[in-house]
C-alpha cells in the first residue's frame, strides 16, 4: 500500500507532455521515427480491425467450433471432456491463489472468471452451463485455497501430476459398454488432440530426458554411448521425418496383425524427439553445478543416486526452468506437424474445415482463429513459468 | 587431548598423480584416535590432496590407506562406509544452497542413517546450538555470513556422528573478522576428543590444540613433530623458511 503513496522526487515527476518530449521527441531523428512508427501502427491496426469486424466471415468458426475444439469426439460423450475441464478449472483456481502474487493474481482470477462467463454468454445449449460451472469452480478453488498451508500446497501439486492421467483415461474410456465406453483415438481431434499430444509429450519426455542426460555422464561406457548415439541421432533429423517413420516405416517392421494406434505412434515420436533436446538442456544445467556440491554430498556418505536426486538435480532443474518451459512451448506448437501425417489436431482439423464446400476461401478466418488459440495457451505456459521461477526463488539464492 | 595409542588412520606410502604431475610422493602417516593433526605447507604441496584421499574424494594410485580398520579400495561399499565415518569441512563451505540450514544439517542422517525426521532435526538443532547459530536454522545459506556458513558446514559434518573430521583450509575463504568464530568452534570440537586432520595456516590454532604437526612440501612430508618442536626447533631448512614467511608477514 505504501508503494501507491510513494511518489518520485520532484525533479523526476513529469507531465504527459514532458514524458512525450523526453522519450519520443528528444531529437529530430527520434521524432521522425516516432511519427513513422505511429503511422505504421495506425495503418496496420486499422486494417486489422476493419477486417476482424466488417470483412471477416466468422460463421465458419461458429459452425465448426466444436470440430475445431474437440474433433469428431462423439457428442454423447463430450461431458467427459467437460468434467476434465471442471477439475482443471478448480486446480487453476487453487494454484492462482497459492502461487499467484497478491493483487495481480486476484485480478487475473477475476479476469478468467469474467472471460468464462462471457464465453458462456456467447455460446448456447449445455456448453453455457458447463462454462458457467467452470467459472464457478475456478472461483471456488481460488477462494478455498486462500491462506492455504503446506499440506494444501502438496495436495494441489499432486493434483497437477494426476490430472493429465485422469484426463487421458476419462477421454479414452474402457470396454464397449458401461458408463465409459471406449472412444477410439481416430475420433480424437482439434485442440483436444493438440493438448493430448503436448501433455503426453511433456509428461514422458521429461523423465526420459533427465535419464538420458544422466546416462550421457555415466561411467558405464555402454550406457554413455547409447545415450550419446540416441541424442545425436534424434537431434540430427527433423521432427517431421520421425513422425513419418513412426507412421509409415514402423508398420513394415512389426509382425503382420500387430497394429499400433496412430495417435500413440505420434505421441511416441514427439516424446522421443523432445526427450533428446531436453537431455541436452538438462546437461547444461548439470554442468552449471559446482564440483564442490558433488564433493560435499559424497563426503556426507550419500550414494551417487542420492547425491543426484537430492542435491544436484533439484539445483540443475531449477536453473533451467526458463529453458524447459521454452522447450515445452515449442513442443506444443510442433505438434502441429502431425497434421502432415494425417492426424486431425488443430491444424489438421483446420484443413478439413477449409475443405467444406460452404466455407471455401475462409483461410484467413480459420488460421487467425487457431493462431489465437495457440498464442493463448503458449502465453499461459510462459506466465506459469515466470510465477514458478518467482516462487522457487530462481536467481535469488 | 590425550591420545590413545590406537591408530584410526593408517596411510602407507601413498602416491597420487594428476596426469604427469606427481602430487603425492609416498606419504605415510599414522593418526591415533583422538589426535588433532595440523597439516601445513606451501600451496601445491599436496596437503589438501592428501586429506582428500582419506575419504576418497581423490583416488590414490599407489600405497594403502586404512580408516578405522576399513581398507580404502575401489569397492564402493567400503568408500561409502568410510565416508559415513569421516566428516569433511571445505574451504568454500559447499553448503546446499537450495536447502535451509536445518535441512542442510539433517539431510544426511535422514537419508544415509535412515533416522526419522524429528530425531534428525533435533540432532541438527543441538549441533546448531553447539556452533552458536540455532536462530539461523530456517534461513538459506545465501542469507548467512561466511563465518556462519562455515559453522553450518561443521554442524552438517558432525550430524553424521563421524569418528574423524577432515578440515580442508576451513578459514582461508573467510574475512579476517570471521576466522575466530570458526576456529573457536573447531577448538571446542578438539576438546571433546574428536580425531581431527586440519589443513590450515592458522598457527595460533595449531599451538592451542594440535598434538602433532606435519609440514608438507612438493608432495612429501618434510618434517613432523609436536607444535613445540616445530615452532621452537624446526630441523629442516624448508620448514624454517616457510614458518618465517607465514609468522612474520
Amino acid at each position: 500500500m505504501s508503494e501507491a503513496i510513494m511518489k518520485p522526487p520532484l525533479a523526476e515527476r513529469q507531465t504527459l507532455l514532458g514524458w512525450l518530449r523526453k522519450n519520443l521527441f528528444n531529437s529530430w531523428s527520434n521524432a521522425i521515427l516516432t511519427v513513422a512508427a505511429a503511422w505504421l501502427t495506425f495503418v496496420t491496426l486499422r486494417g486489422l480491425i476493419t477486417w476482424v469486424f466488417t470483412e471477416a466471415d466468422w460463421a465458419v468458426i461458429q459452425t465448426n467450433l466444436r470440430l475445431i475444439l474437440l474433433g469428431q469426439y462423439p457428442i454423447a460423450q463430450v461431458w467427459r471432456i467437460w468434467v476434465s475441464m471442471l477439475l482443471l478449472s478448480f486446480l487453476i483456481g487453487n494454484s492462482l491463489s497459492i502461487w499467484g502474487k497478491g493483487k495481480t493474481s486476484t485480478r487475473f482470477t477475476i479476469g478468467l472468471v469474467v472471460l468464462l462467463a462471457a464465453l458462456a454468454f456467447v455460446v448456447s445449449g449445455p456448453s453455457r452451463t458447463w462454462l458457467l460451472a467452470m467459472g464457478a469452480l475456478l472461483a471456488a478453488g481460488w477462494w478455498l485455497a486462500r491462506g492455504a498451508g503446506k499440506a494444501m500446497r502438496s495436495v494441489v501439486g499432486i493434483g497437477w501430476v494426476i490430472w493429465p492421467l485422469i484426463f487421458i483415461l476419462l477421454l479414452r474410456g474402457f470396454g464397449d459398454g458401461g458408463p465409459l465406453p471406449q472412444v477410439g483415438t481416430n475420433l480424437w481431434g482439434g485442440l483436444m488432440l493438440t493438448f493430448m499430444l503436448t501433455i503426453v509429450g511433456i509428461v514422458f519426455s521429461f523423465p526420459i530426458g533427465v535419464l538420458l542426460a544422466l546416462g550421457r555422464q555415466s561411467d558405464l561406457r555402454i550406457v554413455r554411448w547409447f545415450c550419446i548415439t540416441f541424442i545425436e541421432v534424434v537431434r540430427g533429423v527433423p521432427l517431421i521425418t520421425i513422425l513419418f517413420m513412426a507412421q509409415l516405416m514402423l508398420p513394415l517392421f512389426l509382425p503382420s496383425g500387430v497394429t499400433i494406434d496412430r495417435v500413440l505412434r505420434a505421441m511416441v515420436g514427439i516424446t522421443l524427439f523432445s526427450a533428446a533436446y531436453l537431455a541436452e538442456n538438462v546437461r547444461g544445467g548439470l554442468q552449471a553445478i559446482p564440483k564442490g556440491q558433488y564433493e560435499a554430498a559424497y563426503a556426507l556418505g550419500l550414494s551417487t543416486t542420492l547425491s543426484m536426486g537430492l542435491i544436484i538435480l533439484p539445483q540443475a532443474l531449477r536453473l533451467i526452468i526458463p529453458i524447459l518451459v521454452g522447450q515445452f512451448i515449442a513442443l506444443f506448437k510442433d505438434t502441429a506437424l502431425v497434421a502432415i501425417v494425417g492426424l486431425f489436431d488443430l491444424v489438421g482439423i483446420a484443413r478439413t474445415v477449409l475443405a467444406q464446400p460452404a466455407f471455401l476461401g475462409t483461410h484467413r478466418e480459420v488460421y487467425a482463429f487457431i493462431s489465437l488459440l495457440y498464442w493463448v495457451f503458449s502465453y499461459a505456459m510462459s506466465y506459469v513459468s515466470i510465477r514458478l521461477e518467482d516462487s522457487l526463488g530462481v536467481g535469488k539464492r | 587431548m590425550t591420545a590413545d595409542k590406537k591408530p584410526i588412520i593408517i596411510a602407507k606410502d601413498v602416491h597420487k598423480w594428476f596426469g604427469d604431475f606427481h602430487a603425492l610422493r609416498g606419504v605415510s602417516m599414522e593418526v591415533n584416535q583422538g589426535e588433532v593433526i595440523v597439516i601445513f605447507g606451501p600451496s601445491g604441496s599436496g596437503k589438501s590432496t592428501f586429506i582428500r584421499t582419506i575419504n576418497h574424494l581423490e583416488e590414490h594410485q599407489q600405497g594403502d590407506i586404512v580408516v578405522d580398520g576399513i581398507e580404502l579400495s575401489h569397492d564402493v561399499r567400503n568408500i561409502e562406509k568410510i565416508r559415513e565415518e569421516t566428516g569433511m569441512v571445505f574451504q568454500q563451505f559447499n553448503l546446499f544452497p537450495h536447502l535451509t540450514v536445518l535441512q542442510n544439517v539433517s539431510l544426511a542422517p535422514i537419508w544415509v542413517k535412515k533416522w526419522d525426521k524429528p530425531r534428525a532435526e533435533a540432532k541438527a538443532m543441538e549441533l546448531l546450538k553447539r556452533v552458536g547459530i540455532p536462530e539461523q536454522a530456517n534461513k538459506y545459506p545465501g542469507q548467512l555470513s561466511g563465518g556462519q556458513q562455515q559453522r553450518v558446514a561443521i554442524a552438517r559434518a558432525l550430524a553424521m556422528e563421524p569418528k574423524i573430521m577432515l578440515f580442508d583450509e576451513p578459514t582461508s575463504a573467510l574475512d579476517p573478522e570471521m576466522i575466530k568464530e570458526v576456529l573457536d568452534a573447531m577448538i571446542e570440537l578438539a576438546k571433546t576428543g574428536m580425531t581431527m586432520l586440519v589443513v590450515t595456516h592458522e598457527m595460533g590454532f595449531a599451538r592451542a590444540v594440535a598434538d602433532r604437526m606435519f609440514f608438507f612440501d612438493k608432495g612429501e612430508i618434510v618434517e613432523s613433530g609436536t607444535p613445540e618442536q616445530i615452532f621452537k626447533s624446526p630441523k629442516e631448512d624448508r620448514t624454517k623458511l616457510f614458518l618465517s614467511q607465514i609468522l612474520h608477514h
